[in-house]
């Protein structure tokens, strides 16, 4: 087992750069998500960990050995594609034998392997199939044994869920997850969907523009994100911007709202991000973080309610909250909020 | 509609095999002028035999379409490799500059080939038809095995690669099996450019070295006896048993 550590890489296509100062450590064993929008360069990461794609500069090491110079077929990473990427012209069973194959494992004791890797996946009776006779998730176990198989150093996995429908991506990822602990793979798991980044990953690290901007155990980042694009990308948040005054922000309309988290000197301005299902909304007696909203919207969806509110100067609100007995507020009515303090995280914008 | 459809359909048969069908069937009619009734005789195919003018450009033929198919394919996929697989500077223009000489007339190409070949002392004879055939097919076989390269996807060779294999490797284990139908087409397709090739032949045909449509059309105007509907005859039963081969193996798409 292995950690993966990527030290000080920077890499641009022609003169468009795609990641900078890229520091992080995998360790041994965990489960990251790379999380970020489209063009935030968490694939080209990946790559680059896999070896399709060289830094420009900086270092990756799996385990204890330099592989910055090494092309991916050295590396003994495991990999898993988008669109699957099984070779079309060859059984299940030779498709995961292929990477026994090029390691020189053949006859009985890949035959062995194989069997074993396919049955991990519960796909046993599949070997003689072809690729194109089996639906999308049984493509995907497929992949996911062909990878396994090799004994791989670190387990790669470029949006490997995202063709599923939804039923089958969550039955996937508890696959995912079960075989990761069992085997307790270093995995690093590419993904533009947060629900799926918290519900797999020990670590999440969120990328945008070619940079990490936090990473984190998920709920560390979920409860303490550190800038706004942190709070957005993972999850929902409002956001309520003034100026710094005795040790509170106030916003325009001279509303103080409390933190409890350290703020920027008095005078300076400041965004707080509140999360929508941190937000009561009914008035507490002699609470502080109290505002007055008027109701948008009502979206019902079963087991939530949410709420689009809007505060007198203009802000918008969300507000989540848990269907407890099946009463809704109305739209039109005007409520006033209540948070705590410690809900109210300073973001960087 | 259906009806019109098959009424077409049948037309389009007729049209293209009825002419076939009776310049088959004259090989093996005994009269010298084509005259009816038709009265079985294979003297025709007999005479053939000693007809070296014919045999000779018939076997010149088929040798210079399999020399066409086999470079021009070899040549033409490595080409469409690049062109699908790589970037570099002027990919689009190459791409784009080999779709005209598909449309050009082949008197044109031909006439340019001739003048071309003359200045440069390449002159005439089997080097020059080589050369031309090659260069006249090469586009095709670019178009076809390109359009096989798009349904063979690029994370294929990348998923052999984290594997273990070497680029090479991945090449040879992935890419050009799935490939191999489209290789096999295009060299299909050389082969028969190649072989129906008259115009540009019989520019760069030289006396001692000719093709069997031009040796045909030559003997057209010297008065011909039937044996050249033998020679036919046995080339498009050569042809058609090579894409009937074809389309039987190579479905593309289909597991081995």
């Amino acid at each position: 087992m292995t950690t993966v550590s990527v030290q000080n890489v920077a890499k641009s296509f022609g003169t468009m750069p795609v990641l900078r100062d890229i520091d992080s450590v995998f360790p041994q064993g965990t489960f990251t998500s790379l999380l970020g929008p489209s063009g935030s360069g968490k694939t080209t990461l990946l790559r680059i960990i896999a070896g399709f794609v060289a830094p420009d500069q900086g270092e990756v090491t799996i385990g204890d050995k330099d592989v910055t110079g090494i092309p991916v077929w050295g590396r003994n990473i495991g990999m898993m594609f988008q669109s699957y990427a099984l070779f079309p012209h060859m059984t299940v069973a030779r498709n995961v034998a292929f990477g026994l194959e090029r390691r020189g494992i053949k006859g009985a004791e890949a035959a062995k392997a194989v069997a074993e890797a396919l049955d991990m996946v519960h796909l046993s009776d599949f070997g003689d199939r072809m690729p194109k006779n089996l639906s999308g998730g049984q493509q995907q176990r497929v992949a996911l044994a062909r990878a396994m198989v090799i004994k791989p150093s670190v387990l790669l996995l470029d949006e490997p869920l995202s063709a599923l429908d939804r039923r089958l991506r969550q039955e996937m990822q508890v696959e995912l997850l079960r075989i990761q602990r069992q085997t307790g793979l270093t995995t690093i798991f590419v993904t533009h969907d947060q629900e799926e980044a918290l519900t797999l990953s020990d670590r999440i690290a969120i990328l945008d523009k070619g940079r990490i901007v936090q990473s984190g155990a998920p709920e560390d980042i979920y409860e303490n994100p550190q800038t706004r694009f942190a709070a957005e990308f993972l999850g929902d948040s409002n956001f309520l911007t003034g100026t710094v005054e005795s040790g509170g922000v106030r916003l325009p309309d001279s509303t103080l709202i409390q933190t409890t988290a350290p703020l920027p000197a008095n005078g300076q301005k400041a965004t707080l991000a509140i999360r929508p299902e941190k937000i009561s909304p009914t008035p507490l007696e002699g609470a502080t973080n109290q505002i007055a909203a008027k109701i948008l919207t009502v979206i019902y969806a079963g087991p939530a309610l949410s709420y689009l509110l809007q505060t007198p100067d203009g802000t918008r609100l969300k507000l989540f909250q848990a269907n407890r007995d099946g009463t809704l507020l109305r739209e039109g009515d005007t409520i006033t909020l209540h948070w705590s303090p410690a809900h109210s995280i300073p973001v960087q914008d | 509609m259906t009806r019109l459809g098959q009424i077409f359909l049948g037309m389009i048969l007729i049209f293209l095999y009825t002419p076939i069908l009776v310049l088959m069937a004259m090989g093996f009619n005994e009269s010298e002028l084509y005259e009816l009734p038709f009265r079985f005789s294979t003297r025709w195919y007999s005479a053939l035999a000693s007809n070296t003018e014919l045999l000779t450009s018939g076997f010149n033929s088929i040798v210079l379409a399999v020399t066409t198919a086999v470079v021009a394919t070899t040549i033409g996929t490595l080409a469409a490799l690049a062109l699908s697989r790589r970037s570099f500077r002027g990919r689009s223009l190459l791409q784009l500059l080999l779709l005209p000489p598909i449309a050009i007339p082949w008197l044109i190409t031909g006439t340019a080939m001739l003048i071309f070949f003359f200045w440069t002392g390449i002159g005439r004879g089997m080097h020059a038809l080589i050369i031309g055939h090659v260069a006249l097919a090469v586009p095709y076989v670019v178009l076809v095995v390109g359009t096989g390269m798009k349904s063979v996807r690029a994370d294929l060779e990348e998923a052999a690669m984290s594997l273990g294999s070497t680029p090479i490797h991945a090449f040879f284990a992935i890419t050009l099996p799935l490939l191999f139908p489209s290789i096999l087409g295009a060299a299909l397709f050389a082969f028969a450019v190649s072989l129906d090739q008259f115009v540009i032949s019989y520019f760069l045909s030289s006396p001692g070295y000719t093709t069997l449509p031009v040796q045909i059309y030559s003997a057209i105007r010297k008065g011909f006896t039937p044996e050249i509907n033998a020679i036919s005859t046995l080339l498009l039963l050569g042809s058609m048993t090579a894409i009937l081969i074809f389309a039987r193996f190579a479905k593309p798409g289909a597991p081995k």
